[in-house]
Order: C-alpha cells, then structure tokens, then sequence
C-alpha cells in the first residue's frame, strides 16, 4: 500500500485573503486542514518600544496604526486610560463626540469587513457597496480631524477640536439613508445560497471554547454571551445611551455576520442619539486645565502664562502620577485594552496594548482544524483580522 | 501553621474593613474581596501583597504559585478569560529595589458571569522559570511567546515556546529597557548575494524630549 503524507502547504505572507500579511503554515490531510500555524510578525513596528521613548500626547498618533481600520476606537481606550490615571474627566461634550465618533468608526470597520470578505468568498458587489459609505464616514473624519485616517483626535482630556458647523446635519443625513444601505449589503447576501454554504456552520465555536480562547466582541457575542463592554462596563456617556445587543445562537461564521451586521443597525441609533444631544448641547470639549489641555489660540495671543503652558504641553507634557491601569474598550473588534505603567515621569515606563485580534488569531488552529482549505479564507474573514494590531 | 492562618484571616478582615471605608473601588468590589480572601486562605504566605488598584484589585502572588492560583481563580472564582499577559522589566524603574526580581509578568484576568476584573504579578529574574497558565486557558500561549519574545522570560511546561513578533533568527529581547531604541542591526539587500542580509546598524540613539518628573527644576 501506497505511503500516505500529509501536504504542507505555505499560505501568504502575500496573499490577497489574509488580510495583510499573515504567513500561514497549513498541514493538510487532501483537502482537509490538519493543523494551521500563523506566523505572524511581518508588520511588527515595535510600537510598545517606542511608547517609551514618547510624551503621552506624543502616543496619541500611534494608536491609529494599530487598528488601521478603526482608529478612533483604539485612541478612545489610550484616552480614557491616561484620563483615569491623571484623574481628570473629559466634559460631557467631548464624551459625546467620542462616542458619536466611536460608532461611525464601528460602521467603518464592519463596512470593510464585509466588504473585504465578501470579496473573499467570491461577491463583487458588496464591497463596492461597503466602500461607498466608508468613503462618507472618511469624510466625516477629514471635516473634524483633517485627516481621513490616522485622525489623532481623541487625546486624554477630550477631543482635539470642536466639531465644525455643519458637520451635524451631514451625520445626520447619513445616518438617515445608512439603515437602507444596509438593507442593501443584506439583500446581496443573507438569504443568498453561495454565502450560506460558505457559512453556515462554518467554523463553529461552542460557548466553552469562546472562553477559552479569550474571544471577544462579536466573536464571543456570535457564540452566544450577551457580553458588550459598553453595556457591562460602562465608559463615557454609553449608560445614557439607548442600544441593544445582538447576539448569535450557534456560534458559526454566519451568525457572526449576522450579529455584526445588526451591529451597524445599533451603531447607527447610537450615532442619532448622540447627534441630538450634541445639537441641543455645545459647552467646553476639552478640560479646562491647561496642564491637560493646549490652551486657545486667542488666549496664546495675550496671555503670557497660556503661551508657557502651550509650549509645556506640547514640548515636555504632563506628568501622570506613578501607578498602573489596565483600560479596555468595546473596539468593533472585540476588546482592546492598555495596559499602562507610569513612574511618574512624562512618558509611559511600560505600555503593552492589547488587541483582539492577537487572541482571536490565537484560534484560528482551533477553528479550521477538520474544515476544507477552503474555508481557511471564511475563517480569517470571519474573525476580522487587522495586521496593524496584531502585530503591533 | 495554625497561628499563621489566624494572622493571615486577620489580616484579610483588615482588608475587607477598608474595602468597605472606600467604595470607589468598582462594581463588584465585595465578590472581588471574596477572591483575595480566599486566596490568601488558600497560598497564605505566597500570597505576597493585594492592593486595590484604579481599575481592579492587584495581587502580587510568589512565583512558584502562578499556575495553581490560577486554576484556582479560574474554578473557584469564575475568571473565565485571561484578557492580556504581558512582562515589564522594572530595570529603570524609579526607587525600585535592587534586590527585588528584574521583571514583572502581569495577568489581566477577566470573569465574564461576574462582570469582574482582577490583576495578578509576579516577579521573576532572568534565569528563574514562570509556570506556563497555558493548560488553565488556552489563550495564554501567545501572550506567553510574546512575553518570552520581548523579554526573555522563559515558561516552564509550555508547549510551544517560540518567538513570536520578531524576526526569524532575531537576537535579543526588544522590549528589555537595556535594548537600543534603534536596535542593534540593521537589514539591507546584498547585490551581490541576491538577498537580504543583516549588517550592525550605525545609528546614534537621539533623545529628542528628556524623561522628567514633576517637581524637579532642569534650569
């Protein structure tokens, strides 16, 4: 009888379905997964190496390159972790925006996941959809921050800038026809018969092995934990805020589509709330300690100690008070978190970021072992992989 | 032993005393005490320091311990998930003592049917060994190559302890505070070879904004 040896097939690190660059390492059996093995690491910068060498204010910016896709939502757990060691809070305002800022960011990366992995499993269509309404929200980015990506705008003690007239109206147009679109990308694919075979009953994780594996955000959601960090530990002004959760039943790739599709849904009431309450309600959007906070260009102008305090900020920063915090975030990822130590000085001793994808990629042996090769693609897909955080 | 657990109770009662004087401590900060109680009870001596923390209770546990309190936890307290497990090397670390081990490794623990947190350390040296939590959660491997990646903190009973985030064939651990900012090579690609090629970098390490702390006049 004939020796049988299983094949070993190199996936990426160039490869148009892994979502970056993940090199994966495929044992297969025919056609059949055997064991999976990524190696990651291709974009690592040493970001955590150089939170070290950088003023707080200085980190802002690289938060956005960690999840390149959802970059508002990294910034917001930096924001509130320095904010929680400095002791300050932002003004209601500015956690408003944050929030309103933090759901279009959510809309953004579950655009560009379905997109990209519609794409993958063989639908045109609805990426060119998904992109026409990430274009509107990088719009909506460029208008507040000036930049269409990489925004910065969230900093420890509020936001960067007020938001500029109009912008409101523009949100709200938006979020008027989004509910439509999404309608859209759901009549391209819910009830169609190619994305249900790549789907359902794909990769299904029971509850147990959810929490084994440190999944969280739609992938622990989709198996079935109503577990949102919005709802059950609450961070800015998300407890006055009206929303559900959805959540999945048998923890399968289509039940994650599905509850990160209604996710958009409950984003874009979130984001209507909060642009009523902004309406109603301008006020300050930053702390009103100039230790925290740059002063206004005015002030700079006649006042001597507002032009020492600009230069203090921007030039040494401000000293957070030794002692260490975790802070973590609902990321539409899953949950992202800083872990922060401070010895006092202008700059982190040690800041080690957590990310979602780091654990959810941890899984991916779990996930594909017995499925076919394949499926290896739904999979990645499915878990909304994002180099730039797993990496880090 | 009898005296010892009568001081350690003791002690414990202290502890939930001034957890209640305080109830900025969180959500569940009674369940919480619940834990460190019961974990001293159940290491006594190991268990070498509990603070509250701004976010979550912290313990400092006696490295020997990890593992076994971890299934503990796990088990008896419901911390389902181990959300992050990183190392700090406390090498330049202010007032740090000089006899106290050079790294922490750090568990950020999370229980999901309690909606709690807590924090767990350790302090470990160069050469001394960490009992891998691989087999508590699975999870932890990663974190774990990657602690071990960055700072060279070796864990026992792991199954597949690899570097992680660096290169193939990298030499030394990044994230220890006595590695260059710049690193130490620097890579190129060899005409001649047809390949890359790594070569010592020649890049002087800039300080472009001092480390200060408040307080301290430079003049």
């Amino acid at each position: 009888m004939a020796e049988i040896k299983n094949y070993t097939l190199n996936f990426g690190p160039q490869h148009p379905a892994a979502h970056g660059v993940l090199r994966l390492v495929l044992e297969l059996d025919g056609e059949v997964v055997e064991k999976a093995d990524p190696h990651i690491g291709l974009l690592h910068r040493g970001t955590e190496k150089l939170f070290e060498y950088k003023t707080y204010l200085q980190n802002v910016p690289y938060f956005d390159r960690f999840d390149y896709v959802s970059m508002m939502s990294n910034e917001h757990a930096y924001a509130l972790g320095v904010e929680k060691m400095l002791g300050i809070k932002a003004p209601e305002r500015a956690q408003y925006i944050r929030v309103m800022y933090a759901e279009l960011t959510r809309i953004l990366n579950h655009c560009m996941w379905l997109g990209a992995v519609a794409l993958d499993i063989g639908a045109m269509t609805v990426f060119l959809y998904c992109f026409r309404e990430r274009e509107d929200i990088f719009d909506f980015y460029e208008e507040v921050s000036g930049a269409r990506m990489h925004a910065a705008y969230f900093r420890p003690g509020g936001v960067s800038k007020d938001l500029p007239a109009g912008l409101l109206e523009k949100i709200k147009a938006f979020t008027e026809t989004f509910p439509t679109y999404v309608d859209e990308y759901e009549t391209l694919l819910t009830e169609n018969r190619i994305w249900k075979q790549r789907n359902v009953d794909i990769a299904v994780v029971d509850p147990q092995a959810a929490l084994d594996w440190g999944f969280s955000g739609p992938m622990i959601r989709g198996s079935g934990f109503e577990w949102d960090l919005r709802k059950t530990q609450p961070y800015d002004v998300y407890d006055q805020l009206d929303f559900d959760i959805p959540v999945g039943v048998t923890g399968d790739c289509y039940d994650r589509y599905l509850v990160r599709v209604e996710e958009m849904r409950e984003s874009n009431r979130i984001i209507r709330q909060c642009i009523e309450w902004l309406q109603n309600n301008p006020g300050p959007i930053k702390v009103d300690d100039y230790k925290f906070a740059n002063p206004k260009r005015a002030e700079m102008k006649s006042d001597m100690e507002a032009l020492i305090h600009h230069f203090k900020y921007f030039q040494e920063g401000y000293h957070v008070p030794k002692g260490e915090i975790y802070q973590a975030v609902e990321h539409p990822k899953g949950e992202f978190g800083v872990y922060i130590v401070s010895d006092g000085s202008n700059k982190p001793y040690r800041m080690k970021v957590r990310a979602p994808g780091f654990a959810h990629l941890e899984a991916l042996d779990y996930m594909v072992r017995g499925h076919m090769i394949a499926d290896v693609v739904a999979i990645i897909g499915t878990q909304d992989i994002v180099f730039g955080e797993v990496d880090r | 032993m009898t005296d010892a657990t009568t001081q350690d109770e003791k002690q414990s009662d202290a502890k939930l005393q001034d957890a209640k004087l305080q109830d900025d401590i969180g959500v569940s900060a009674a369940a919480d005490n619940d834990v460190i109680s019961g974990l001293r009870q159940r290491f006594g001596a190991q268990v070498l320091a509990t603070q509250d923390g701004l976010d979550c209770p912290v313990v400092t546990l006696a490295r020997e311990c990890i593992a076994e309190a971890c299934h503990y936890l796990k088990n008896e307290h419901h911390f389902e998930q181990v959300v992050d497990i990183c190392g700090v090397d406390m090498l330049e670390m202010p007032d740090w003592p000089a006899d106290a081990p050079r790294f922490e490794v750090v568990y950020n623990l999370l229980s999901i049917s309690q909606n709690s947190r807590m924090r767990l350390k350790i302090g470990v040296d160069e050469r001394q060994l960490v009992d891998s939590v691989t087999e508590v959660w699975s999870t932890a491997n990663w974190f774990e190559r990657e602690a071990f990646d960055m700072y060279g903190i070796i864990f026992n009973h792991h199954p597949d302890l690899r570097r992680i985030l660096t290169d193939y064939g990298f030499e030394g651990h990044p994230l220890r505070k006595d590695f260059p900012l710049t690193g130490r090579v620097e890579m190129f690609f060899d005409e001649a070879q047809w390949r890359c090629v790594y070569r010592p970098n020649s890049l002087d390490e800039r300080v472009l904004i001092e480390r200060t702390w408040p307080g301290v006049d430079r003049g």
